[in-house]
């Protein structure tokens, strides 16, 4: 009952949250110099009279008040048409889709092996303060948090598809070749630099705070009472250690699946990756509006499950913050 | 069972951060513990008992400069040593309730606790059953998180903790503070227990009066020295038997007692 109580109760902020974003976005393309008009005729703009302009702008209802564009919107929202990319020549939701499976096979990976990864070596750093490992952990996650996806990206391809040969330089699959004819082991390998320029950004953050709040933990109370029942550092990292420095962790994964989502659009760029990112910035810079509205939204409900999680998953690790079955400890 | 001669330690502090001096907080302290008995260390807050509770579990950090020496069953303790026997022959109940992890139950602490004692998986798990009975933690209790715990309840569970490492010697740091006369009798009158098993506690306390219920000999620590040591019959009446002006001070200040500060222990020291 309180978990469904619980669940609504989320739902519905999602929903609110999805309003406000539609709002806003609404807002901007109305405000932003950007004509629907002009963009969808494209370069036939100049053989189009104004007369005829008119008549299009006046057939889309550009003439009426904004609330009632908006309205209209939201309506056409509601019944699950999102409009259709002119970009792409297809429904809007059709090209998320698309996209987004692509884009999840990077993001995805990317994004747990930088949590695994992170994990991992935050705890082994943290376990001893400053011995020889952490040392060379912290030096590589500050190295890794202060460079530029971007700049990595670029080094990569120069270094291992131009230099090494190792890996394709980019897409997701060969030049050419129809998407459904491309092998799984090719899609790997067009994965693979991409996914470990991502990780290798993602990692330092983690390893970070996983690292400061495993520091924070051997100079705690509870490590001095492990240390007096004869545990040894790897003891306690094992037993203590994960469960405290899952939560940083957990939080920070969750919680950068949006930065994630805009290190995306930089690496898919630089590899020319055809994913959701790389069809934002097509969206943007010819002015597809449709398209441009349906990503933010997309994007939004992605960040927001992503942050619901954090919430329930936090519920499960650390019993502090559930509720109590009875009210009161119990006592004696 | 436990037998410390001249121990003394200093830490090491920065008064300019270039700088590094030695403050001393223990000062040429001896005294024994003998096996089967209870041995309470008092003391005001400051006087380095929970130090010398460190100092004798090798939990010191780094940079102490320790002198003296300490036997465990007349041999040398040295830091090797400690770090071989904590947690087999050597428990520390800690002060803090914080020391037990919030985020693990109950039943599982007191299962690690055994488990690093050395124990094989079954008969640990055993072992626990037979010490979470024995304090009285119900399945309520024993599936709990520390935060779910009153005070007496999570006191118990740390008592568990160092009952299942089976150590010959149990050092009790400030076991009763904060609970309630019910629950201060329930946590001594365990301590007390372990005695009857040959096994020797050191119980730590700023509390004469609680401690003297449970203690068969007392030392006194004053500002890292040891005051007195003497047999826990000795406090009582007026406190002639006791050697040191200190100790009789301490005893006579307490609400039972005459409740004043001794005006010839007070001039002679800086105490008024």
């Amino acid at each position: 009952m309180r978990l469904a109580l619980a669940t609504l109760r989320r739902l519905l902020r999602l929903g609110l949250i999805l309003l406000c974003v539609a709002g806003v976005s609404f807002g901007l393309m109305m405000a932003s110099p950007v004509d629907p008009v002009d963009a969808y005729l494209g370069p036939l703009a100049a053989q189009v009279s104004p007369e005829q302009r008119e008549l299009i702008a006046q057939r889309w209802g550009f003439d009426d008040p904004a609330p009632l564009q908006f309205g209209r919107w939201l309506q056409q929202l509601m019944s699950g048409n999102l409009g259709v990319s002119h970009v792409y020549n297809q429904p809007v939701g059709e090209v998320i889709g698309q996209r987004f499976t692509r884009s999840i096979a990077l993001l995805g990976s990317a994004w747990l092996l930088s949590l695994l990864l992170g994990f991992t070596l935050g705890v082994m750093a943290g376990a001893k303060e400053r011995s020889p490992l952490d040392k060379v952990i912290s030096a590589y996650a500050y190295v890794t948090a202060s460079t530029p996806t971007f700049w990595l990206a670029l080094l990569g391809v120069l270094l291992f598809s131009v230099y090494l040969g190792w890996a394709p330089a980019c897409c997701a699959g060969p030049v050419g070749v129809p998407s459904q004819d491309i092998h799984l082991a090719t899609r790997l390998h067009h994965l693979v630099l991409p996914v470990s320029t991502l990780t290798l950004l993602g990692t330092a953050s983690i390893t970070l705070h996983t690292r400061a709040r495993m520091v924070a933990l051997m100079r705690s109370d509870i490590a001095t009472h492990a240390f007096a029942q004869g545990a040894t550092r790897a003891d306690i990292a094992w037993r203590h250690g994960v469960r405290h420095a899952s939560l940083p962790a957990l939080t920070l994964a969750l919680a950068s699946l949006g930065e994630l989502f805009g290190g995306s659009i930089l690496i898919e760029q630089v590899f020319a990756y055809p994913g959701l990112g790389q069809a934002t910035v097509e969206a943007g810079l010819r002015s597809d509006v449709p398209l441009l509205l349906g990503i933010a939204l997309f994007t939004t409900l992605f960040v927001s499950i992503g942050n619901m999680l954090a919430d329930s998953l936090y519920h499960m690790v650390d019993p502090r913050m559930r509720r109590p079955r009875k009210p009161g400890s119990i006592a004696s | 069972m436990l037998r410390i001669e001249q121990l003394s330690l200093a830490l090491p502090y920065y008064p300019r951060f270039w700088r590094r001096r030695y403050a001393t907080h223990l000062d040429q302290l001896s005294f024994s513990v003998a096996a089967g008995s209870v041995h309470a260390v008092v003391g005001a807050s400051g006087a380095g008992k929970s130090l010398l509770a460190h100092t004798i579990m090798g939990l010191l950090p780094k940079g102490a400069q320790l002198g003296g020496s300490c036997f465990f069953k007349e041999t040398p303790l040295d830091e090797p040593r400690k770090r071989a026997l904590r947690g087999r022959e050597l428990a520390l109940i800690p002060q803090s309730l914080s020391a037990l992890d919030p985020l693990a139950r109950s039943q599982h602490q007191v299962n690690w606790a055994a488990r690093r004692a050395g124990l094989a998986p079954a008969s640990a798990r055993q072992t626990v059953c037979q010490a979470l009975a024995h304090y009285q933690l119900d399945e309520r209790a024993r599936r709990a998180y520390p935060h779910e715990l009153s005070g007496g309840m999570a006191r118990r569970v740390l008592t568990a903790m160092a009952h299942v490492t089976q150590a010959s010697l149990v050092i009790a740091d400030e076991p009763t503070v904060g609970l309630d006369p019910a629950q201060r009798g329930r946590v001594l009158d365990a301590l007390a227990a372990l005695t009857r098993q040959g096994k020797a506690v050191m119980l730590i306390s700023h509390d004469l009066r609680h401690a003297l219920n449970i203690a068969d000999r007392v030392t006194v620590m004053h500002e890292g020295r040891c005051v007195e040591t003497a047999d826990a019959s000795a406090f009582q009446g007026t406190g002639q038997t006791l050697k040191s002006a200190y100790a009789r001070a301490l005893w006579q200040a307490l609400p039972d007692n005459a409740f004043t500060i001794d005006t010839e222990y007070a001039r002679e020291s800086h105490f008024a």
